[in-house]
């Protein structure tokens, strides 16, 4: 152990929260460390005494732990021992350490204490005020994107993995009386008393262990340490079956509704891939009743020249190492303050064994239970006062201290230099109203505590401690307790009996609103005074903004890129606010503030996706013969969420050889398809008929039980958008077809307008798509086929084209309709699910001597195209009416109610001439196929920009008439019989057309109709 | 105008940078404008500024009722690129294209326009066809496109995931090489110091509250800072808010206002060069030149003017973008937030004469209305210095909604709304 400690320049013999026995190994930057259990990544890198954890963004400067928690802007590291399990931009500050950990800083090169890039900035940081960019890099033109590719390279801080993540994410969704967000002395107060009065609890911590600031504090509760008090709140809220505790969890977003998100580190405490079987984050999705912020806050640090330098710390952050973690990040602390908290810092620092240079204090008389405590161990401590300057290359060396005037703004007299190593500065307390402002509520600036407290929320919200400005233990901890009585009133939960511990009384004389300290030169020529360290945001890019007339807040923000980073500007915007203030000679408020968004601290991608990627995406629709197709070598396709059936290939034939066998066969003799995917609604009441006689452009009325008919949907618009064939099965019964993509927006389009528009319809809708297996036998021998299944008479005589019949098919009760989309004699067989396969394999048995022939999606598409019938989201975009597909049949302008659509497909543009309009193209070669989304000219000589007039929608080789055939629009195209059309092709070809009905073949119909 | 430049850069370091002219002025309103431009956002500062350059109109004021470019030019994802398919929207964008490629120059303010070009996947048959359609429609419009492959997607793209292992893996994309990104804040910063330099008066913080509507006519513009300001020609471009300003006016616009989020990641290095865009898998992305992944997808489905979204949205987002880049999923997402998109019924927008005489709206852009910023801001601004319709304004007439000559972009507006 002592060689451990031995190495671990930093440590101290004894104190903090660490296990000094629990030796931990961990890799930085390719060198061997130790920690300790308890250790995060941050303090055992600070007790190892490494000082340089990055490089800035712009300047490329070298720069140090500053803080101890999410409000970290510089230890930003890339985690991960193995290439799939790298995690870019881990805050080392929130990283819990564990044997094995691999991190290394994200910039730098060579390395990152030695950083060649490092001299640009210092050479050319000058040339890079904020929004220089905006500036140059324009000449020559052609140059940006050759700049930009270094810009580039110069920006990010960590990287993605190259492999796919082997972890996984799940998700909770959550209810609760109380959420208490932060399990600090607020927050565990808060939890104590609801738990006590029997509310469902959860509450949350980003940290691996409860306390919150009681874990780093040298107070007292209850005369005895205050992490003992801890202890026994925790361990007494572990014994209720209501309270849901959960350490290592941010409370990251807080959305409407009392709608909060929390990711759970679950492993990420323990390796950087969970263990097996394990789940890496949880994100916890939780409604909430009532919600209590006991968030606390962060301690503001101070602008000053060179601030940045590692050794530059926020003074509470030091106390945190030394306390919790047993680290005393240096020898010779400056402390600068404008408050009496901060005193503390020299206290443990002095406690610890290491020496306080002095305590610079801004204000001129200071007084206060630390102030004295200071006074007792001798420390220097030099009022009206503050650093002005911090020393040094890679570590500060020495400060330059100066007297400063009453309001902090200007110096008045000699600067002195001191030797230091370290300074801990704090400007007082930011409240963390972060998750407040996420619910749109505006924060309330307070000038007792110099700080921005939550406003006024529409929110089932609750604030408790450090949140509202309540900083002494005492306070805090009513607050929590207060605020839990408030959340129990609301609930109708009676008080239970609780006490306050008793606390240390503290005396604190008011604090002074300190935030930039002024220079012996102008800001502009003075040192870096860094306000954001992430993005290399100075007082002076403040100033600079202000002065170029970029005067709203936002406008600052946006332009110096202040509050931009992966910290949101934690530690930054007050005191760039304050600066922006000055220079436009307003207060805090009247600048006001940006807005905090979610996230409060960056949350993984794959907590948020959860397990819904991959295989869970979106679910697989798949027929009750699928395996049947597969096993049949089935290549498919994808058709809304359904897995379809493409084409059959067999042996070494081609996707063209196979569509051409599978299309004679059917027009020759029998074919079968797997139709169970065309969407099926069930429509049910007295009001049934007229319901469809409104949503479909033509005539329902007469429709007799037992009879089919064909229906074109259109929009509010005139425009087509679904179509299919409804079947009536009995006089208040319906059974409508639709597209298989469009099944789920048919019926919700039905809801739409029968919940809005015309509730005093009697209708009702189900969806039953999954219900049948459909299976359509198309071809001459179709009906000796079925006849051979079923002992019904299904003559012409018994069961003429468009009727439907119920039967027994392959012993199975069954819904046969006679209707085709080939063209030619075929029925389709819907019998319920479970019986599909086994139908579907009788009829194979009973096909095989008529060679039954499968066939997919592809060669169903040929056959109709052949048909000239169209499919509905392929040889229709929304933009055309039933006119312009030549369907003026499927049309009734006569019905008494009116119907969707018909007043839009009237409107003058809509019954123009020249239209777009749907007709077969016949290609002067025969054997040359259009492409798809060919668009047609009149004159393949024209100009570009070439006129238009119309695009192929469907084309394909057709074995049965040996030629191809294709469909698509063009303007005017019914009254242009005869006339050419050329399509100039993208390879230079241009394929010549003429426009044809598109019905290619049998233009009477006979075939279906014998 | 003070010239930018990176020698005056260097020059400006001597003294310290503390003379820089301020980018634009913060001047008190005249009591009559020839033009008033309510909106300071990218498309009206766009406007102001060819108005004074282009159409010599310079007694212009720009009303803002917050900061300039602070409404949805300051809240989108940047995406440049004009492969429309219809002939009168690829017209549009393509105007604004051929602007976009000179913009920097022409406003001496580097907008970071960056023609890393864009992809929109295809993930099934129909997507291919639709594909095929449109950069056909492209090419012969003489608009930049090709049609890709899997395999040339990948190449261009390696992190994205082309594999069949894929729920919808991907079959191909079309490819538009001249699309890309910009840099958003500046691009309302440029044109509002090119505007403002030329005599625009740029009044922000002071909100339209009525419309000052004699005989039929707009004749100016009331607001609660300033009273009555006067104006013979009235332009309305505030997007998420026209109908609120169309109301002013006694008419009703076609448009439905909807929460739009967004979301970055983290910053992390070059990993993404192009936009890759799936209407199927429903998501998009970039990379910003700071190294964020810049996200989005498609609208809430709810109206409201709540700059802000449901979380259900989000969910949806990232699980696409985790689907098509599996490698991302380890990254962490930064930042969420939300503006007001107003979307037509077709998906183009309004850019038209209204029943108010002398006064125009430009609105309806949708989700989609960043790209067209110069364009949209040229033809305005043409129309409203001749009192007449740029013929590219023309087919986006609101009448259209009457008469029914719709320009349905519903496909190609990239994510679906």
């Amino acid at each position: 152990m002592t060689q451990e400690l031995s190495k671990q320049s930093n440590r101290l013999q004894d104190g903090g929260r660490i296990d000094r026995s629990k030796p931990l190994t961990f890799t930085y930057n390719g060198k061997q460390y130790k920690g300790f259990e308890g250790d995060t990544l941050a303090s055992a890198l600070l007790a190892n005494g490494v000082d340089i954890v990055g490089r800035s963004f712009k300047y490329s400067r070298p720069r140090g732990i500053v803080a101890a928690g999410a409000e970290e802007p510089n230890a930003i590291m890339q985690i991960g021992s193995t290439e799939a399990t790298q995690i870019p931009n881990v805050r080392a500050t929130q990283q819990s350490l564990y044997n094995g950990l691999v991190a290394s800083t994200t910039n730098g090169w060579p390395n990152v204490d030695n950083d060649l890039m490092s001299w640009v900035g210092k050479v050319g940081g000058k040339m890079m005020p904020p929004g220089f960019y905006y500036k140059t890099f324009m000449y020559p033109k052609s140059m940006w994107e050759t700049y930009e590719s270094y810009i580039r390279k110069a920006a990010g801080l960590g990287r993605a993995p190259k492999e796919n993540d082997p972890d996984i994410y799940d998700k909770m969704n959550q209810h609760c009386d109380v959420l208490i967000v932060g399990a600090g002395p607020a927050g565990l107060m808060a939890a104590l008393t609801a738990a006590r009065a029997g509310a469902r609890v959860i509450i949350a911590d980003e940290q691996n262990e409860f306390g919150g600031s009681l874990l780093s504090t040298t107070e007292a509760l209850n005369g005895k340490p205050a992490a003992e008090w801890v202890a026994e709140v925790v361990e007494e809220l572990s014994g209720f079956d209501d309270v849901l505790m959960l350490p290592n969890s941010q409370v990251n977003g807080y959305h409407d509704h009392n709608f909060l998100t929390i990711q759970q580190h679950c492993t990420d405490q323990f390796a950087d891939r969970a263990p097996n079987g394990q789940i890496a984050q949880r994100l916890h999705r939780v409604r909430a009743k009532w919600v209590i912020l006991a968030t606390g806050a962060h301690e503001r640090p101070l602008v000053y020249g060179n601030n940045d330098l590692p050794g530059c710390m926020v003074a509470n952050a030091v106390s945190t190492y030394i306390n919790r973690y047993g680290v005393a990040p240096g020898k010779d602390l400056v402390l600068m303050t404008s408050n009496d908290n901060a005193y503390r810092t020299a206290l443990d620092w002095h406690d610890a064994g290491r020496n306080v240079v002095a305590i610079v204090d801004s204000r001129k008389n200071p007084q206060g239970t630390f102030v004295e405590a200071a006074r007792e161990r001798g420390i220097s401590i030099l009022v009206s006062s503050g650093v002005i300057e911090a020393h040094g290359s890679k570590r500060v060396t020495d400060v330059s201290i100066a007297p400063l005037n009453e309001v902090g703004d200007a110096i008045v007299g000699s600067v002195v230099k001191m030797a230091a190593d370290t300074v801990a500065t704090s400007g007082g307390w930011s409240p963390v109203i972060h998750l407040s402002c996420h619910t749109g509520a505006r924060p309330v600036w307070n000038d007792d505590i110099v700080g921005f407290t939550p406003g006024v929320t529409v929110q089932k919200q609750l604030t408790a401690g450090a949140i509202n400005g309540a900083f002494s233990t005492v306070q805090v901890l009513d607050e929590g307790l207060s605020a839990a009585c408030d959340a129990l009133a609301h609930l109708g939960l009676s008080k239970p009996d609780v006490v306050l511990p008793e606390a240390d009384v503290i005396e604190e004389g008011k604090a002074m609103a300190l935030f930039h300290i002024p220079h012996t030169k102008p800001t502009s020529k003075a040192p870096k005074q860094f306000v954001d360290y992430q993005n290399d945001v100075t007082a002076a890019g403040i100033e600079l903004a202000c002065r170029e007339g970029f005067e709203s807040i936002e406008h600052v923000k946006r332009y110096t890129a202040m509050g931009f980073g992966t910290d949101q500007g934690k530690l930054g915007n007050i005191n760039g606010m304050a600066i922006a203030a000055k220079m436009l000679k307003q207060t805090i408020p009247e600048t006001g503030t940006t807005i905090f968004r979610p996230n409060y601290t960056p949350v993984t991608f794959g907590a948020i996706a959860g397990r819904d990627c991959g295989e869970l995406f979106d679910p697989k629709r798949y027929t009750a013969m699928h395996a049947w197709h597969v096993e049949r070598g089935a290549k498919f396709e994808d058709v809304g969420q359904w897995k379809r059936a493409w084409y059959y290939p067999q042996g070494n034939e081609t996707m063209q050889e196979a569509l051409d066998r599978e299309c004679l066969a059917t027009r020759n003799s029998v074919g079968i398809l797997d139709a169970s995917t065309l969407g099926k609604i069930d429509i049910q009441g007295k009001d049934a008929r007229e319901f469809l006689g409104r949503v479909y452009s033509n005539a329902w009325a007469k429709l007799a039980v037992g009879k089919c008919r064909y229906g074109l949907m259109c929009g509010e618009d005139g425009m087509v958008f679904d179509d299919g064939v409804t079947s009536c099965l009995a006089e208040n019964h319906f059974l409508m077809t639709t597209t298989s993509g469009g099944a789920a927006r048919v019926l919700s389009w039905l809801e739409i307008y029968h919940q809005t528009e015309w509730p005093e319809l009697e209708v009702y809708f189900n969806s039953v798509t999954d219900h049948w297996s459909t299976m359509t036998i198309s071809g001459p021998n179709s009906r000796k086929l079925l006849e051979k299944l079923t002992d019904y008479d299904v003559s012409k005589d018994n069961m003429a084209f468009m009727d439907w019949k119920p039967m027994t098919v392959a012993g199975v009760p069954a819904r046969v309709f006679r209707i085709s989309f080939t063209g030619e004699l075929s029925f389709e067989i819907n019998v319920q699910a479970n019986y599909g396969l086994h139908v579907w394999k009788e009829l194979f048995e009973k096909g095989a001597e008529f060679d039954l022939t499968p066939y997919g999606t592809e060669t169903m598409h040929i056959l109709r195209a052949e048909k000239g019938f169209i499919i509905a989201g392929q040889d229709t975009d929304g933009s055309v009416h039933p006119f312009d597909l030549g369907m003026s049949w499927a049309v009734s302008m006569q019905k008494p109610f009116s119907f969707i659509g018909k007043r839009g497909m009237q409107r003058e543009d809509c019954v123009r001439e020249n239209r777009k309009q749907l007709v077969g193209l016949k290609t002067l070669d025969p054997k040359a196929v259009l492409p798809e989304g060919a668009q047609g000219v009149l004159d393949p000589k024209a100009p570009i920009p070439m006129p238009m007039v119309g695009h192929v929608t469907s084309s394909y080789w057709s074995a049965n008439l040996n030629r191809s055939v294709a469909m698509g629009f063009v303007k005017g195209g019914l009254d242009k019989m005869g006339e050419k059309v050329y399509y100039p092709l993208a390879d230079g070809r241009v394929i010549e057309a003429e426009i044809c009905s598109p019905v290619f073949l049998d233009p009477k119909g006979e075939r279906q109709n014998v | 105008m003070q010239h930018y430049s990176g020698f005056g850069l260097l020059k400006h370091s001597f003294s310290h940078h503390e003379n820089w002219q301020r980018v634009w002025r913060n001047p008190t309103p005249k009591k009559k404008y020839d033009v008033i431009i309510v909106g300071g956002g990218g498309h009206g500062l766009a406007t102001a500024y060819y108005l004074a350059k282009e159409f010599g109109v310079t007694n212009v004021a720009v009303i803002e009722k917050g900061f300039l470019g602070g409404g949805n030019t300051a809240r989108n994802t940047t995406i440049v690129r004009s492969n429309y398919l219809w002939d009168e929207a690829a017209h549009l964008y393509e105007h604004a294209m051929k602007l976009w490629e000179g913009l920097s120059q022409d406003l001496n303010y580097n907008v970071m326009f960056s023609q890393r070009g864009c992809l929109n996947l295809g993930h099934t048959l129909q997507d291919m066809r639709d594909i095929q359609r449109r950069v056909n429609a492209n090419r012969l419009n003489g608009i930049d496109g090709e049609v890709l492959d899997a395999q040339q997607v990948k190449e261009i793209v390696p992190v994205l995931d082309c594999s069949d292992r894929a729920r919808y893996p991907v079959m191909g994309a079309s490819w538009q090489p001249r699309a890309g990104v910009a840099r958003h804040d500046a691009v309302a910063w440029g044109f509002a110091r090119g505007a403002d330099t030329r005599g625009v008066d740029l009044i922000q913080q002071t909100e339209v509250e009525d419309l000052i509507i004699e005989d039929g006519t707009v004749v100016g513009v009331r607001t609660a800072r300033y009273g009555d300001i006067r104006a013979d020609r009235v332009g309305c471009v505030v997007a998420g808010n026209s109908s609120v300003l169309a109301k002013m006016g006694g008419f009703e616009l076609p448009l439905e206002s909807h929460p739009l989020q967004a979301l970055v990641s983290e910053p992390i290095k070059p990993i993404l060069d192009t936009v890759v865009m799936s209407n199927q898998v429903h998501g998009y992305a970039s990379q910003s030149d700071k190294g964020d992944l810049v996200i989005g997808a498609g609208i809430d489905g709810y109206n409201g003017y709540g700059q802000r979204g449901s979380y259900s949205t989000i969910e949806h987002t990232i699980q696409a973008i985790v689907e098509m880049f599996p490698v991302f999923s380890r990254v962490r997402m930064n930042r969420q937030w939300g503006g007001i998109v107003d979307t037509c019924p077709d998906a183009c927008p309004i850019i038209s004469e209204t029943p108010v005489k002398n006064l125009y709206f430009n609105c309806g852009w949708g989700t989609g209305g960043f790209k067209a910023t110069p364009g949209s801001g040229h033809v305005f601004a043409a129309s409203l210095a001749k009192g007449e319709m740029h013929p590219l304004a023309k087919p986006f007439s609101m009448f259209r909604f009457h008469n029914g000559a719709l320009v349905d972009e519903h496909g190609a507006a990239g994510v679906a709304h």
